[in-house]
């Protein structure tokens, strides 16, 4: 059997004051399409970023494509785009092709200059979010949802084995959100991608995922997105509080 | 002019310094602008002066380092100040900018210890602060020379780590670059571009010429290397402006540089606005 992509072995964060994450183990199969579900605060971001490497759990272990995290080399396999992205310095010069072809940095190694392919890679990452036409505009004159839309191509650029979203279609407008949640699942289907997205979009990505994660501090569910409605009313109520009627039809529309 | 510089070697030692330094400060200048380190390296030029005026202090009072180009422990100060800058803002992680006080105030004190200190220095301590176009000596010259083969190295072989840095910190990091490390070496090579430039615009002036000639190029750019291209130009414009002022009217060439590129700044925001103005008349 091929090693998961991600593995995450008993972990827990805490940060200064806050209990982020508690006891969590989950794993993610090439292929997936797996939605991290869960309220405000609940750990969601701080979870890819442990998978991401940018914070070094409190407790347990990670392993990246059946490698230790701490010795894995090829983050050029993984690609994110972050919550708040738009929290780049807004004023910031630079084309944008320039900040799409960033993301070929590490995949084009230290001391390298971009190939000469470059370009046409960019291209073909915009068309994917359907931004060809912006290529020589600046980021700084873009709408927030067009440089979503940019930092998801970025995401794109180096062909990632496995693409870690955090709400990327914060900003974006509801027909694009269609749109960019279906390139997500042509992604998967026909490339192969394998996609972990966190989202509060739920009703509109339920169609598109394999696998949902309920998260708050631990994983209150992981599994096929049919098997949701096996939760008892108690974990729910344990997962999410009081709003969880919205999120009852996932497992059983398709189940 | 050109006459002068080919017959007086501490002209051509002041123009040699000032058109290798318009071209470092302002690459350079680019990246700390959209870094927003713009008063780290305010900081960093005072710190400068503190060692400036401690390596003057002590080739006054040890015989054995009387001939010490100041220049040296100049930028060991700096390079200090810029690793001790960087501690300071991992302990304050949420108030990083605390560390630009407290290591320019350091600066100060103990410059104005070491100034007073060090006898005769008030003669000296105009052309530190402001520039000098006579003061350049060709060991100057040399150290700011090595210091630019430094620099240009540097940017040449990380630049599209430097961009991806520069533009958004933590995709860097996610992304698996060396980040931490490629910002160290980013520190360390300010401090020495901030010592180098020293000489010819004066401690005071230095992060002018690293974030004036930017700030104007910004106004007229849309990509990032057009932005590098036309801030060094701009760059370039000010320090040759300001030298050869600075030579026919004896005056200190960091106010002219600086002044000159403030004018150049004025004049791109004008020309701006009435492109601006042009467009929409032509719309409406
Ligand atoms: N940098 C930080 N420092 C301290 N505490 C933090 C930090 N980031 C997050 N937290 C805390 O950790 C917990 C989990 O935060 P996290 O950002 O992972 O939640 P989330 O599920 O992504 O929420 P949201 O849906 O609002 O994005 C929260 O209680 C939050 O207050
Ligand atoms: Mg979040």
């Amino acid at each position: 059997m091929v090693a998961p992509l991600i593995d995450i072995k008993d972990i827990s964060f805490e940060y200064e004051q806050t209990k982020a994450l508690h006891n969590i183990s989950m794993k993610v199969e090439e292929g997936d399409f797996l939605a991290i579900l869960g309220p405000n605060g609940s750990g969601k971001s701080t979870l890819l970023k442990i998978m991401l490497g940018l914070i070094k759990p409190s407790k347990g272990k990670i392993e990246l494509f059946g490698v230790d995290a701490k010795n894995f080399k090829n983050r050029e396999w993984i690609g994110y785009v972050s919550q708040k992205s738009n929290s780049f310095n807004s004023g910031f010069p630079a084309t944008v092709e320039e900040v799409v072809a960033g993301g070929l940095a590490k995949k084009t190694g230290l001391f390298h200059r971009l190939p000469k392919s470059a370009h046409q890679q960019v291209a073909e990452a915009l068309e994917a979010v359907g931004m060809q036409d912006f290529m020589g505009r600046s980021v700084s004159e873009l709408s927030g949802g067009q440089q979503q839309r940019i930092f998801i191509a970025r995401a794109l650029v180096a062909k990632p084995k496995i693409l870690i979203l955090d709400e990327p279609t914060v900003g974006v407008d509801h027909q694009n959100v269609q749109a960019f949640y279906d390139m997500l699942a042509s992604l998967n289907r026909d490339k192969n991608i394998t996609l972990v997205l966190v989202t509060h979009d739920v009703d509109t990505v339920t169609d598109r995922i394999t696998h949902v994660a309920c998260l708050n501090q631990t994983i209150h569910f992981h599994g096929f997105k049919e098997q949701l409605h096996t939760m008892s009313d108690e974990q729910r109520e344990a997962w999410y509080g009081h709003s969880v009627r919205k999120i009852h039809h996932i497992g059983g529309s398709h189940a | 002019m050109i006459e002068a510089i080919l017959s007086y070697e501490f002209l051509q030692n002041a123009f040699a310094a000032g058109l290798i330094i318009g071209i470092i400060a302002p690459l350079l200048g680019v990246f700390i602008v959209v870094r927003r380190l713009s008063l780290i390296a305010d900081a960093l030029s005072h710190v400068t002066l503190a060692g400036i005026a401690g390596s003057l202090y002590l080739s006054q009072s040890v015989a054995s380092l009387a001939l010490l180009n100041p220049l040296f422990l100049g930028i060991a100060a700096s390079v200090a100040g810029s690793v001790l800058i960087e501690r300071l803002r991992s302990l304050y992680k949420h108030y990083e900018e605390l560390a630009i006080p407290i290591i320019l105030s350091a600066g100060i004190g103990f410059g104005a210890i070491f100034i007073s200190l060090a006898q005769g220095f008030s003669n000296d301590l105009f052309g530190y602060l402001f520039g000098s176009v006579s003061a350049v000596s060709r060991e100057d010259l040399l150290i700011v020379a090595g210091i630019a083969v430094v620099v240009l190295a540097f940017i040449y072989f990380f630049f599209k780590e430097l961009f991806v840095l520069s533009f958004d910190d933590e995709y860097a990091r996610a992304s698996g670059l060396p980040a931490k490390w490629i910002h160290f070496m980013f520190m360390i090579i300010t401090a020495l571009v901030i010592a180098g430039s020293m000489r010819i615009v004066g401690i005071l002036l230095v992060s002018s010429l690293m974030t004036i000639p930017v700030a104007t190029a910004m106004r007229v750019t849309k990509s990032f290397k057009q932005t590098i291209i036309l801030s060094i130009v701009f760059g370039e414009i000010s320090v040759i402006t300001g030298l050869v002022t600075a030579f026919y009217f004896d005056l200190a060439p960091g106010g002219t540089i600086v002044v000159t590129s403030i004018f150049l700044l004025l004049l791109v925001i004008i020309y701006k606005k009435i492109m601006v103005s042009l467009k929409k008349g032509a719309i409406a």
